[in-house]
């Protein structure tokens, strides 16, 4: 049996994970300070 | 901890992560690149388990996290009901979802490595068993602070979860000493120091030291984001 695949799909069960999670952070915080921008309440 | 006090207020605490969170995330970028490098290129093969151990590279810290992240659930769910801390509410549901993650990435990547060298994805003893739980209590940390319409009582609900929970971290941890489990002993953190060859510790620390710093950046940008929330929802309800 090759481990090679077993390898990578760790790896890319890392990269979805982690990175899915940063974006959906970053997107979020993005929005959320939209938000406030519309309702002129961002902080400086 | 009289500075772990003054970051109570979350404007000072939103202050401190606008300075420190780009530092952090370039450290964080830093320490993963050298860390990929050692754990893929630089890192020879086990003489068990052959290339399969790059696996352990990503799954030992991701569960050494997921561990770490349930107890700081639990020192903020005390910090919330013990002391009313006004940012420990917000810190433990920005912290929940990356613990939960963590965890995910721990018990997938341990199935991947499982198929190859113990022939099956999943067994239930008492390591994967105990790894699993702690899962469903990050899933029901985080559905339970999102169950009520007053999110005071989501918190304060979601914190008796995470003080009960915590009893699991010591069952994760000695899991392996107190039953027979197809999982191995401990061989990291254990009396004695690790037994694993430095060729193949220093790569697991360096990613273990990446993947700690992504924690930190990960909980500090969702936190700002849940302070955000809060004045957003308080707005809404002041109209």
């Amino acid at each position: 049996m090759s481990h090679t695949p077993f390898i990578i799909g760790a790896y890319v069960v890392a990269l979805l994970g982690f990175g899915g999670l940063l974006v959906a952070s970053l997107l979020a915080r993005r929005r959320i300070k939209r938000e406030l921008g519309h309702r002129g309440l961002e902080r400086r | 901890m009289a500075s772990l006090h003054v970051l109570a207020n979350p404007a000072r605490f939103r202050r401190f992560s606008q300075k420190v969170l780009p530092v952090l995330s370039g450290a964080t970028a830093l320490v993963l690149a050298v860390g990929l490098y050692l754990a893929l290129v630089e890192s020879p093969p086990d003489y068990q388990q052959g290339e399969t151990v790059r696996i352990m590279f990503i799954h030992v810290p991701s569960a050494w996290l997921a561990m770490a992240g349930y107890a700081l659930l639990a020192g903020l769910g005390a910090a919330l009901l013990v002391w009313r801390h006004p940012l420990a509410a917000l810190m433990a549901r920005a912290a929940a979802p990356v613990g939960a993650v963590f965890a995910a990435v721990c018990l997938l990547t341990g199935s991947l490595w499982g198929r190859p060298m113990w022939g099956t994805y999943w067994v239930w003893d008492a390591r994967l068993t105990s790894m699993l739980l702690l899962f469903f209590l990050y899933l029901g940390h985080i559905a339970l602070s999102r169950a009520y319409d007053d999110a005071e009582r989501g918190d304060r609900a979601a914190a008796i979860l995470a003080l009960v929970g915590v009893i699991n971290l010591p069952v994760i941890k000695f899991s392996v000493d107190w039953w027979n489990t197809l999982h191995q002993p401990a061989s990291v953190m254990k009396l004695g120091g690790p037994s694993i060859h430095p060729a193949i510790l220093t790569p697991l620390m360096v990613m273990a030291a990446a993947l700690l710093l992504l924690f930190v950046v990960l909980v500090m940008v969702r936190t700002e984001t849940e302070i955000d929330r809060r004045r957003l929802d308080a707005a809404e309800r002041a109209q």
